[in-house]
């Protein structure tokens, strides 16, 4: 019985590994997307170019100006004259916020009156704008702070706000840390998936299929020789995103090894599981492939890759609970960051482990019911 | 009949032959037609594969945070530590585990349950009865995923800055206050902009992978040799291609519009014209880089993988749709500028929620047509090329 398992993971390793092209696909693409992605997802706000209409000619609105200058958030401050620019700017989304002074917002400052500026956003890009009216707020509640110390001659009255923030596993709120761990699960599934998704479809095509279930292997066999060769290759994908994970991103990672690879192999248990049912129940490769991604884009968008299953309706979050991608990056990034105990990686392996075997048992009695 | 039509064109003059040609060219869209219609697979990927992906991105993609959990150590048990507690409580946009140890707390940032600790100090509670603000009260937010860490800080200040308030602990407003105000979306609901991006992405993936799938598999079957062998010129058999998915590719598009304004809501402020005109001229990259992708490779595996590689995610990542490319390192805003879906989801956006803004449609469609020439001219002569 091993030597026929053998043979038979040997024969499906070089089916994938044998054709040029399709060696490429799962060594080139990945790696490039991990550097592109990791560079691009980002959520913060920085390098914006925005405008200001500045009808006043006093010190307080320079002020403003010099601050806006300092921050990173923004690259460049267009300068514009009337509003009709302001309203043109905008609309062609040449800058998302524009500052609007009046002429007598540093005589009303200087005079104590309450002085007011225009903040006016884009919100088509709500979510930056947000930012964007954050960050401008922050600069004019430090400036009229300011204005009141100077005008009162007093430091000591300040009131400070009794709140101390702390961000725990990454202090720094560092993006990188966030993303790169996140990237490595989704990348390893869209690839398990690759693999397994045209691997039986592909010999229903060609009639191999026939072959194999006529010769001595039995079911359980063929399902292991289709499992094993695509677990192999996802764990050396894996490792190699833990690599440039670690080693280029300088991701700290504080769990254990083994615990990160334990969850990978029921990670890629359950996506080849997926993979290998939906092939079996395709008839040819392009249905193999549209169930493929079926699958795929809704396992990312509700596995908390983007936006957090939190925020999610909560019947969309119960749906969840069977996307095996959710609870692997649950295991990753707290592996990583938080060097999760075992018993809370083994929560996370639970539902793993339950739709693995689902899935592969069901593939393995589909291989059988397709041949009667 | 093709064959008659080719002798004929051979011999006679120039007006029977444009008129040949049309022929042939319309018998060449009717096959094309008529394989579309008979193939599910087609229609299930033009239909049902972006209602599918609209419903998810609108109810599962939000960047409003809507309910954190997040844990309360009260250290002391006293009048305004308890009101304090009770204000993060009623807060909408927290659900709050309270305790009386902060280190019952630390296992469950870890596990994932909680999101944030606000620790409430033993002095907290004299401190504030006798008028001054020395204890500080902490806030730990989890920074694995930053944006959530961020929203935490912020609704924790705004809980906190309501309840000073109630209290009169400090009311003097700052002399110099900024007042905010949101053209186009002044509600600041992210389906505005999620929807339509949106729809982006799902055009981007069906343009791109439909006809990268359906020529691939020609490629495979032999069959587009089989063409090419015809009078047929490249041209023609490229828009023959290209005109069928087109028009599904339109339809697509109106039954994602559809959904949008009617089930989420999205408003259409924008004329009908400019939406199809945006549309159209997206279709040009998309199914040129469809065609592009399947003559490249000829393979239906190498091509459903590059389509998804090369469309997909780009179009999700790179489009401005999520995160904000003014953001990201300079060589990848390079990048950004041959993703078509970027622009796409800029018009799209205006379109919807802004409104008719040519200027910027004209840029922006003028960007996607020239990416689309590109694809084209390059499928011209790959498509050429191999048959030498």
């Amino acid at each position: 019985m091993w030597r026929r398992l053998r043979a038979l993971i040997v024969k499906e390793l070089l089916a994938v590994l044998r054709d040029r092209r399709s060696r490429f696909i799962l060594i080139g693409p990945p790696l490039l997307q991990i550097f592109l992605f990791s560079y691009a997802a980002t959520l913060d706000v920085t390098n914006i170019q925005m405008g200001v209409l500045n009808r006043d000619a006093g010190r307080w609105s320079a002020e403003f100006l010099e601050r806006i200058d300092g921050a990173p958030a923004f690259r460049r401050i267009i300068n514009f004259t009337s509003q009709q620019q302001v309203a043109e700017a905008i609309n062609n989304r040449r800058v998302v916020a524009v500052l609007e002074f009046n002429p007598d917002f540093s005589r009303d400052i200087s005079a104590g009156r309450q002085a007011q500026a225009q903040l006016l956003l884009d919100g088509r890009r709500s979510n930056a704008a947000q930012i964007i009216a954050g960050y401008l707020t922050t600069i004019a509640s430090d400036i009229s702070r300011d204005i009141s110390v100077s005008l009162s001659g007093e430091t000591a009255s300040e009131p400070r706000t009794p709140i101390a923030s702390r961000y725990w596993f990454n202090p720094n709120l560092d993006d990188f840390w966030y993303i790169v761990p996140s990237l490595m699960g989704t990348l390893a599934l869209l690839l398990s998936l690759v693999v397994t998704g045209q691997s039986v479809a592909r010999e229903r095509e060609l009639g191999t299929f026939d072959q194999l279930m006529v010769s001595p292997l039995r079911v359980t066999e063929i399902l292991i020789g289709k499992t094993l060769p695509p677990l192999i290759i996802g764990l050396v994908q894996i490792s190699a995103f833990l690599c440039v994970a670690v080693f280029f991103f300088q991701v700290p990672f504080r769990g254990s090894l083994v615990l990160l690879y334990l969850g990978a192999i029921f990670f890629l248990a359950s996506t080849i599981g997926v993979g290998l049912f939906i092939s079996s129940l395709s008839q040819t490769q392009q249905q193999a492939f549209l169930g493929a991604f079926l699958f795929t884009a809704p396992a990312i968008l509700l596995s908390g890759f983007a936006t957090p299953v939190e925020n999610m309706p909560g019947w969309l979050q119960v749906i969840t609970m069977a996307d095996p991608l959710r609870h692997f990056l649950v295991i990753v990034r707290g592996v990583f960051l938080k060097g999760m105990p075992a018993i809370d990686v083994a929560a996370n392996i639970l539902p793993l482990c339950l739709i693995a075997i689902f899935t592969l048992t069901t593939a393995g009695w589909l291989f059988r019911s397709r041949i009667e | 009949m093709s064959d008659s039509s080719t002798t004929q064109t051979s011999a006679t003059g120039r007006d029977e032959q444009s008129s040949g040609r049309a022929r042939r060219f319309m018998a060449l869209l009717l096959k094309e037609s008529i394989q579309i219609v008979r193939d599910p697979s087609s229609i299930l990927m033009a239909f049902v594969l972006p209602l599918i992906l609209l419903f998810l991105f609108g109810y599962g993609v939000s960047l409003d945070a809507t309910v954190v959990r997040i844990g309360v150590a009260v250290e002391e048990m006293n009048e305004p530590a308890q009101s304090l507690a009770a204000a993060f409580r009623g807060s909408r946009y927290f659900r709050v585990k309270e305790v009386r140890d902060r280190r019952q707390l630390m296992p469950l940032m870890v596990s994932g349950e909680i999101r944030g600790i606000v620790v409430i100090p033993a002095k907290f509670g004299t401190d504030v009865s006798r008028g001054v603000t020395e204890s500080q009260i902490q806030v730990i937010a989890d920074g694995t995923d930053p944006n959530t860490a961020k929203f935490v800080q912020n609704y924790v200040q705004g809980v906190w800055n309501v309840w000073a308030a109630a209290r009169g602990a400090d009311g003097a407003m700052g002399l110099l206050t900024l007042e905010p105000r949101f053209w186009f979306n002044p509600e600041l609901k992210s389906q505005y902009f999620l929807v339509p991006g949106s729809i982006a992405i799902v055009m981007a993936l069906v343009g791109t992978l439909l006809t990268a799938l359906v020529v691939a598999r020609e490629w495979e079957r032999g069959t587009m040799e089989a063409m090419m062998a015809t009078p047929i010129s490249t041209f023609e058999l490229i828009a023959g291609k290209l005109l069928p998915y087109f028009l599904l590719g339109l339809g697509s598009m109106a039954m994602c519009t559809a959904v949008a304004v009617f089930l989420f809501g999205v408003p259409l402020r924008g004329s009908f014209l400019a939406l199809v005109a945006i549309s159209a001229a997206f279709l040009f990259p998309a199914l040129g880089q469809g065609l592009l992708i399947s003559s490249a490779t000829k393979n239906q595996f190498v091509a459903s993988q590059a389509a998804l590689l090369s469309g997909f995610l780009p179009a999700m990542l790179l489009s401005g749709f999520i995160y904000e490319i003014d953001s990201m390192p300079k060589i990848i805003q390079l990048v950004t500028y041959i993703v078509p879906a970027k622009y796409l989801i800029a018009s799209l956006q205006t379109v919807f929620i802004a409104g008719d803004i040519w200027p910027l449609f004209a840029r922006e469609m003028a960007a996607m047509i020239a990416i689309g020439m590109v694809f084209l001219f390059l499928t011209a002569r790959t498509t050429r090329k191999s048959l030498e």
